[in-house]
């Protein structure tokens, strides 16, 4: 099937199997060796470009999981169209050279990427825009130093991609596996309930880059703007399924800051730049990050058989390791997110503090009205076999003062609730305990203690 | 003046516009054929059975080779013959290439690879220290000991005495070009491979050996590595020899590159060390007798354990004098991946030892730990004061150094501030970690402190440069090309910088143990002196004047009172048939060294340096982060100030991934669980410090090396350990006890540690 987009500013269309990575296509197809494979997974960068799409905005993307039909009407920028016509340097590229951002090289262009795509986007705050670029060499000051110094400089004229985009009408006819209503989707996912959806990719892909398989009929959703919507109200958020972790971060900031500094870890920049919220809960992952958020909040799930629709609190579509209440074709349209929860906090927990998966993962919503506790929501990630409401805590807090020794019956009950396993993140052990000091953290976050080594300094 | 100078790395401007060419971005020759190992799923056990069928009836499969297939040596170890490419009758751990598919493009070499069905009569593993110990399964007959003084008389009389131990993991090299290798066949049998490999000549050795080939029908180049760290030293040859087979079997070029979890699931990493110490030392924390005994886990394959390991042990005083010592070392043998080289090469683990053994004693003391150190520093300025191997130590600077990055850093006040930070502060607690280092410069293995190089002018003034180092990153090659021009007058520029060939250098030493600007620098020196001595006496005659009063500087050469472009003087040379090529040799001067005594002078001198880190820990989790790190660094007068700082900047966050986030787990059947960077964390953008203060010494190194410059590839990395000892010092601030902290400090070790503190 043809997929038609912009490579480099040139209008490109190609004939291709729907699970054809960009990354292998430059490499192998187009000889464009500039853009490298460090893992193959999305977790080190060394392969990210620059995506334009239609309505004009610039994300930097992983190509190793990026499947072609993604980029079906956009605009793609690889390390070798960031110089101007004249071989006249990005100012990024610039500033690596004289601030020495470079050693052994081969992380450099996925780094000039993902510096071009943030510069483009005005965007300063470099360890975020950067985590999800991994360099063993330099110890990351020069290449930090050059994204300071490139900051200044105006984006290049010759990056127009969205005016080319607009230009060229790439991409008007859709390819056959991209529906665009949400009923043309749903029928499909009725008719081939074996199929494999295709959102982001970001875990899709390694089935294919790593797992080496065959997917058999997909569909790819990124044609499907019902899909894609947020909608704010006075008590709801309404966040559609295809919504990128990126979008949602923005969406519910002012309301829950302490979810998008979640999200803020939750992979790197060119990961939530493709992950969706409905990826991250449909795949029914115990280490999903948004599903304990959810579940703290009492946010709605809502499902779609054909033309049938039903919705259900979040922590019920979480049955058993691997094994979620939905129906062979049903699909995940999206979620509703209460509003106004002051009390919200999450804590990840993971080796690594940027782009790592979490060991655990802990969502905290108590309603506290005159010392007393009226209501608790309270979910892990990384302690059982799903998502899990820690219902035994919740029960120990409930009606009782907002007090340490509260606190104190409250983290006995954590044994009640979970027996988590050991594996290559955590033990059980320190799972556990971690997860009572959470509560602890949450005690002393509400009482404005220190609690956050992001916010010390030397 | 070309040296001294900040220029950008060689390739900078290629790294950054995508044209930098690796091994897997050559174009290929028509009809290239692509190679993936099958690999043993069982950590130790006899083959009873190998069905390939499924593997042969893959899709683009070419052929599939085991064991029986090849034709000549089944070999890729570097030291003693115990490696083989494809594992015959056992295999030894899990990872294990066991068979070779050859395949119309990598994917399906990949895919098919999967579909072996090899039945393995398991075995019991042997996968930790303990379990080597019990089964006394080890590389040589028994542990080494290396004795000075008498320590057993003075730990027993030394008014204070710690037992303790520490255990350091192991590290993933994760250079972020995996391995890779490119055969292509020449005419009557010959063979070209590009490899991405620190040592060309160990590939064309082993090449030759497998297609029972001389060298010298071989030939090996390598323009640059994504990356090497020591993980390229000797795991390349796996790939190389792989592909040499493969096209002496299809009489078509074959490429193997190594996807990422094989890379890590196959190939050796850092060794993982335990130490155990006895201590003896007085009220003011001066040792006064001291063992160790190093447990060192190698793997399955002795690689360059034995000399990793010596390594460990010449680095146990790290900046210490330490006048009555024991040193024992067991290189234990165990069914996991070869242990190999990597930055430091045992240096790290044996530096860390005593690092652990200062902190213990401060906590033990109640004293600071940085003055603990001080006080048993070398002397500076003495030739009285020796090593645990007897080398007298002479060019020590760490004590006027250290004097003023705790000046610079403001040491004593910041202290102050810690503590009463700490005591505000009930859940967060900051701490302190000083790290000096004092790293031997020369392999120990002496006879492979030899270097050659290549340098050719043209009739045009511009100048060829080739020589035995290769190039992963460090700036190697701009650092001599730099020695180049400023020994012909001449700007950088007018050098061009070539792909290392063991077709134009032969018989190099693989670029390691900090050496490769050390060595080849001189040697390229020295070819430069050639070929500007001749000139020389040819513009000499010419003009009528000694050849001493001719002077190559900015471009020119001066010749009395005249003065003449250099590319003209080239010109003029070439006209009055003089060679304008020549070889250039060094060998380091002054080395002898028993490795089985612990004798003599295996080092030409020590590089050196120290680093002060302030950390935040999280005692509710164990989460932790580096808030400041100020660095002093000795890479005596430097050729690049601006490489040298790159190198110790990246050197030190290296060393703090070694010990913070990067764990290597394998299950308790010998199977790596950390085969990824989903999986397995070195340091990301955020990891490095908050504020990082670098500079460099800037002193001339006393021995004479090119330019008095000194070797800054390795030494940097064990700065790192300030992290580690910061991380354990905020972990102290929590109870009474010593906090026992042992590393990888993920959060869960540090949340461990500061419960063994409460306790």
């Amino acid at each position: 099937m043809n997929v038609a987009f912009l490579l480099n500013g040139e209008a490109v269309t190609v004939k291709t199997a729907p699970t054809q990575t960009l990354l292998d296509w430059l490499r192998e197809d187009r000889k464009l060796c500039g853009t490298k494979e460090g893992c193959n997974e999305g977790d080190c960068g060394a392969c990210t470009v620059m995506v334009t799409d239609a309505d004009g905005s610039v994300r930097a993307l992983n190509a190793c999981i990026l499947f072609l039909p993604q980029l079906h009407g956009k605009a793609v920028r690889t390390v070798e169209g960031l110089c101007g016509q004249d071989g006249a340097l990005h100012p990024v590229q610039d500033a690596m050279i004289t601030h020495h951002g470079s050693q052994c090289g081969f992380c450099t262009p996925g780094f000039v990427m993902s510096m071009a795509a943030a510069h483009q986007n005005g965007q300063e705050d470099h360890d975020d825009q950067l985590a999800g670029n991994l360099c063993r060499c330099t110890g990351y000051a020069p290449i930090i130093r050059a994204a300071q110094a490139a900051a200044k400089e105006p984006v290049p004229a010759w990056l127009d991609d969205h005016a080319r985009l607009l230009q060229t009408k790439v991409g008007e006819n859709r390819p056959p596996y991209m529906p665009d209503t949400l009923s043309a989707l749903a029928d499909w996912y009725a008719d081939n309930p074996d199929g494999t959806l295709i959102a982001g990719a970001t875990d899709v892909g390694l089935w294919v880059t790593k797992q080496m398989r065959d997917l058999g009929p997909v569909v790819f959703l990124g044609g499907c703007d019902a899909l894609q919507e947020i909608e704010t109200t006075a008590t709801h958020f309404h966040i559609g399924a295809a919504v990128r972790m990126t979008q949602l971060r923005e969406a519910i900031g002012d309301d829950y800051p302490s979810y998008a500094e979640l999200i803020r870890r939750y992979g790197a920049q060119q990961v939530r730049n493709a992950a969706t919220l409905g990826g991250n809960i449909a795949n029914g992952s115990p280490i999903g990050d948004n599903p304990p958020v959810l579940i703290a909040l009492g946010a709605t799930l809502h499902l779609r058989h054909r033309t049938q629709t039903r919705s259900m609190p979040i922590e019920d579509f979480f049955l058993s390791y691997g094994k979620q209440d939905r129906a062979p074709g049903e699909l995940v349209t999206g979620v509703t997110i209460p509003r106004g929860q002051n009390n919200l906090r999450c804590y990840k927990l993971s080796k690594r503090l940027d782009q790592d998966i979490s060991a655990l993962c802990g969502a905290f919503n108590l309603i506290i009205k005159d010392g007393i506790i009226r209501d608790a929501r309270i979910a892990f990630g990384g302690m059982a076999g799903i998502p899990k409401r820690a219902i035994a805590v919740e029960s120990a807090l409930i009606g009782q003062p907002w007090s340490e020794a509260t606190l104190t019956q409250a983290c006995k009950a954590f044994a009640a609730d979970f027996t988590p396993l050991s594996d290559m993140r955590a033990s059980a052990a320190y799972r556990l305990e971690a997860a009572q000091n959470m509560l602890r953290r949450y005690y002393a976050d509400l009482n404005s203690l220190h609690t956050d080594i992001l916010e010390v300094s030397a | 003046m070309s040296v001294a100078k900040p220029l950008p790395h060689d390739a900078a401007a290629l790294h950054v516009t995508g044209q930098a060419r690796y091994v897997d971005d050559i174009p290929l020759p028509e009809g290239a054929l692509h190679l993936a190992f099958g690999l043993s799923q069982t950590a130790c056990g006899t083959i009873t059975n190998v069905d390939l069928s499924a593997v042969r009836a893959a899709s683009g499969v070419i052929d599939v080779l085991t064991a029986e297939d090849l034709p000549f040596s089944n070999d890729v170890s570097p030291s003693v013959h115990d490696e083989p490419l494809l594992a015959k009758g056992e295999v030894h751990y899990a990872g294990q290439p066991i068979f070779l598919v050859i395949a119309k493009s990598h994917k399906a070499a990949r895919k098919a690879a999967r579909l072996g069905k090899i039945a393995i009569s398991d075995d019991t593993p042997i996968l930790t220290i303990d379990q080597a110990l019990a089964a006394n399964s080890r590389f040589e007959d028994g542990p080494r000991v290396w004795v000075k003084g008498d320590p057993d008389t003075a730990l027993n009389t030394a008014p204070h005495r710690l037992q303790g131990q520490i255990t350091m993991g192991g590290q993933e090299h994760f250079y972020l070009e995996g391995q890779a290798a490119l055969a292509i066949p020449q005419e009557g049998g010959d063979m070209l491979i590009n490899a991405s490999t620190q040592h060309p000549t160990e590939i064309q050795h082993k090449v030759a050996e497998a297609l029972g080939l001389s060298m010298h029908a071989v030939r090996c180049q390598t323009r640059r590595m994504g990356g090497g760290f020591g993980g390229k030293e000797s795991q390349g040859n796996a790939l190389a020899v792989a592909c040499a087979i493969a096209a002496r079997a299809t009489g078509r070029p074959c490429k193997m590159r190594y996807d990422r979890d094989d890379d890590m699931i196959i190939t050796g990493k850092r060794h993982d060390f335990r130490i155990a110490y006895d201590v003896g030392f007085d009220a003011k924390g001066r040792i006064l007798g001291i063992e160790f005994t190093q447990y060192a886990r190698c793997g399955w394959a002795q690689d360059l354990s034995l000399p990793v390991a010596d390594r460990a042990m010449l680095h146990a005083d790290n900046a210490y004098h330490l006048k009555d010592v024991r040193i024992t070392s067991h290189r234990l043998k165990t069914n996991t991946q070869s242990a190999t080289a990597f930055r430091g090469f045992g240096g790290p683990q044996g530096v860390l030892g005593i690092e652990r053994v200062m902190n213990h004693i401060a906590t033990d003391r109640g004293l600071d730990p940085v003055t603990v150190r001080q006080r048993n520093y070398y002397a500076t300025g003495t030739t009285a004061q020796t090593t645990p191997y007897h080398m007298p130590v002479t060019d020590f600077v760490l004590n006027d150094l250290t004097s003023r990055l705790l000046s610079t850093s403001d040491y004593a006040k910041r202290r102050m501030a810690v503590s009463a930070w700490n005591a505000e502060n009930p859940i967060l607690k900051k701490g302190l970690g000083f790290a000096p280092v004092k790293f031997g410069i020369s392999f120990t293995l002496s006879h492979l402190n030899q270097a050659g190089a290549l340098v050719h002018v043209y009739q045009d003034g511009s100048i060829h440069l080739n020589h035995g180092g290769t190039e992963m990153g460090q700036g190697l090659f701009q650092k001599v090309a730099q020695v180049a021009a400023h020994r012909f007058g001449v700007d950088v520029s007018a050098v061009k910088i070539t792909a290392t060939d063991t077709d134009k250098v032969p018989n190099t030493s693989a670029t390691a143990a900090s050496s490769g600007a050390d060595l080849n620098g001189m040697a390229v020196d020295a070819a430069c002196i050639t070929i500007k001595d001749r000139i020389c006496a040819c513009l000499a005659q010419l003009y009528h004047c000694a050849a001493d009063e001719i002077v190559f500087a900015d471009g020119q050469v001066r010749i009395g009172t005249q003065t003449i472009p250099f590319d003209q003087a080239a010109r003029l040379a070439y006209q009055n048939r003089v060679s304008l090529s020549a070889t250039g040799f060094y060998k380091t001067p002054d080395l002898s060294w028993d490795r089985i005594k612990g004798e003599g002078r295996p080092f030409f001198y020590f590089a050196q340096g120290a680093a002060l880190t302030e950390v935040v820990i999280d005692t509710l989790t164990g989460e932790n982060r580096i808030l400041r790190t100020d660095i002093l660094h000795d890479a005596g007068a430097s050729l690049n100030p601006a490489i040298d700082l790159g190198q110790v900047e990246g050197g030190f966050v290296q060393g703090a991934g070694w010990l913070t986030t990067e764990e290597l787990v394998w299950d308790d059947q010998g199977h790596l669980r950390t085969h990824a960077p989903s999986t397995y964390k070195i340091p990301a953008c955020s990891d490095r410090p908050d504020v990082f203060n670098v500079a460099l010494w800037d002193q001339p190194n006393p021995a004479q090396t090119i330019y008095r410059s000194k070797a800054v590839g390795e030494p940097p990395f064990m700065l790192g350990i300030a992290a580690f000892s910061a991380l354990a010092d905020a972990v102290a601030s929590c109870g009474p006890h010593d906090p026992d902290l042992d590393a990888p400090a993920t959060p869960e070790a540090i949340f461990n540690a500061i419960g063994r503190a409460r306790a």
